[in-house]
């Protein structure tokens, strides 16, 4: 699922943490792009270009196209070397290009967008971005456009990430266990259920995706084979066993309430040695003896 | 500097990293002796330090970095530490004239303001001199702390864009370091200080994290401290990315052991 996700167009919010970061997965999106002729952008914002090319061979780095503001986002140096509109301006220069073919635009990072730019203009240009469905001058249709968003979940509050979250066509939230990264794809298909997958992974050294089945076995903690199962019954201070004598009275007992033929007869016959039982009752001198209202506390 | 931390943190003077940034951050604990450590690492290691000292005064930092074994004035003099004073020189914002922007120029503005003039203060206390004197080995930028800065009126966009800046010309121009420490608010909700500290933390390569026991305080046991790397050189290594240990804070040093393992204990 994790490689198919550029299959798709449109905005892919790649949602990462401090303990979870996600610029490697970034980088090995990129790199997927790139291998498939793609041309890529990357809006580099938060760190160095050496620093996001590094690990890439010549041949990737031939096909990015990298727009640094990392160097001067604010054009504090006001040397003039910043480029010009700021991050927000370059990405609206993309929903205007003229050539054709497919796209892919990384922005390292969309929280750094986020924090500098009103949330609506961000949200507006992000749909501009990843909606092109045909060149404004002739009509043609275009190549799709992928837009992978690198995304710091505690950054931001519910209101803008989930201003986010209904742009994007997918969300892959990063996370993991002890030793394993796991990446949880939520992918809205338009007339379609959404998906929910989780996949673990790696991320080789070359930026090349591994796709694992699971945490590996080596990481669980094993149960010892060669502990036996203790006794409970040995070294007990009261006695768990019957004696054979104990064991026959036990099984020659009548239970009280087995209705067996000797009983039944023992029931039915009148017991002479009995003598049946009286009530002797002297009524109080008020006590008015009411059939119909023995208790009288009926109120008529 | 505390050797038991250089251990632990697998460092020494000679052969630290460089073009990294440390971020301090401290919880229910008072993470100070953290700044004195960094500060006299760097000192030790021959590097041109600027210190944007704005909770403490300078004798102060001199008395703690006197028992690490530096001389702070000393390094003041002959041109290796660059001390920005915050509680001092505050007041020259409001009292004295100046011809160009003060550092703190910040106080002054009653709408947010940024930290340009701040950066243009780093900038040029670190940029290299090549006047021919014995050479420092690499620019290191010390803030302690951030927080206060929040306080001041500053938003945290504000604190963070500073931090970029900074990052540009130390860490990435001129292959320097940069220590900060940031206080976490912890059960108080402090979005501003929770998106600063958050920010920081992704652009950090060592997140070193000194918290209170959860048990409360103890006379054996001042603390625990996690240890984090981020970004680890070689991608594939398995390298333990997060450590903890306990501490207790001494008259001269740090002792440091495993959760439990306190001397006073065993």
């Amino acid at each position: 699922m994790l490689d198919s996700l550029l299959a798709l167009g449109g905005l892919v919010l790649l949602r990462d943490s401090v303990e979870w970061e996600g610029r490697s997965l970034l980088k090995a999106l990129v790199k997927k792009s790139a291998l498939c002729g793609e041309q890529v952008h990357i809006l580099g914002c938060e760190v160095s270009e050496e620093e996001f090319r590094e690990g890439f061979d010549s041949q990737i780095n031939n096909r990015l196209v990298y727009h640094d503001f990392f160097r001067d986002p604010l054009n504090w140096s006001k040397t003039g070397e910043a480029l010009p509109g700021g991050p927000l301006g370059a990405l609206r220069a993309m929903c205007k290009r003229t050539d054709l073919g497919p796209v892919t635009i990384a922005l390292d990072s969309l929280s750094w967008l986020l924090l500098h730019l009103p949330c609506t203009t961000l949200c507006q240009t992000l749909h501009a971005v990843s909606h092109q469905d045909s060149c404004p001058g002739d009509g043609s249709p275009v190549g799709k456009v992928h837009v992978l968003g690198l995304l710091h979940e505690e950054l931001h509050g519910p209101g803008p990430m989930g201003a986010l979250s209904s742009l994007a066509q997918t969300e892959v939230t990063l996370g993991g266990t002890v030793g394993q990264a796991s990446a949880r794809i939520l992918c809205r298909r338009p007339r379609q259920r959404p998906t929910d997958q989780t996949q673990w992974f790696s991320i080789l050294p070359d930026f090349s995706l591994d796709l694992q089945e699971g945490p590996s076995i080596e990481s669980q903690p094993h149960s010892d084979p060669h502990i036996s199962p203790v006794d409970p019954t040995a070294h007990l201070t009261f006695n768990l066993h019957l004696s054979r004598k104990e064991r026959e009275a036990r099984d020659s007992l009548t239970l009280p309430f087995q209705f067996s033929s000797e009983k039944q007869e023992a029931l039915l016959r009148p017991r002479p040695s009995q003598a049946t039982s009286h009530i002797f009752y002297e009524p109080d001198a008020y006590d008015d003896l009411d059939q119909e209202d023995p208790d009288d506390d009926l109120d008529i | 500097m505390f050797p038991e931390l250089n251990n632990l943190l697998n460092t020494t003077p000679d052969k630290a990293e460089q073009g990294t940034l440390t971020l301090l951050c401290d919880s229910k604990t008072d993470g100070s002796f953290l700044v004195h450590h960094f500060l006299s690492f760097y000192l030790k290691a021959n590097c041109k330090v600027c210190f944007v000292a704005l909770i403490q005064s300078f004798s102060h930092y001199n008395i703690v970095g006197q028992k690490l074994g530096v001389n702070l004035t000393m390094a003041r003099e002959r041109g290796q530490l660059v001390f920005l004073e915050g509680l001092k020189s505050a007041v020259d914002v409001f009292f004295r004239a100046q011809e160009k922007p003060h550092p703190l120029q910040f106080l002054r503005e009653a709408n947010a303001g940024n930290l340009k003039p701040l950066f243009e203060f780093v900038r040029e206390a670190l940029k290299p001199v090549d006047s021919g004197e014995a050479g420092w080995t690499y620019p290191v930028l010390l803030v302690d702390d951030l927080s206060v800065l929040l306080s001041l009126g500053l938003g945290a966009v504000a604190v963070l864009d500073f931090i970029h800046y900074c990052r540009v010309t130390v860490c990435w121009e001129l292959k320097g370091n940069i220590v900060v420490l940031v206080h976490d608010s912890g059960d108080v909700e402090d979005e501003e200080n929770d998106i600063l500290l958050n920010g920081l933390s992704h652009q950090s390569h060592l997140i070193l994290r000194a918290e209170g026991l959860a048990t409360g305080f103890c006379r054996d046991v001042h603390g625990q401290l996690r240890i984090l790397w981020r970004r680890p050189s070689q991608s594939t290594s398995q390298r333990d990315q997060s450590l903890t240990y306990q501490y207790k804070i001494q008259d001269r040093s740090v002792s440091f052991f495993a959760k439990g393992m306190s001397p006073a204990v065993l």
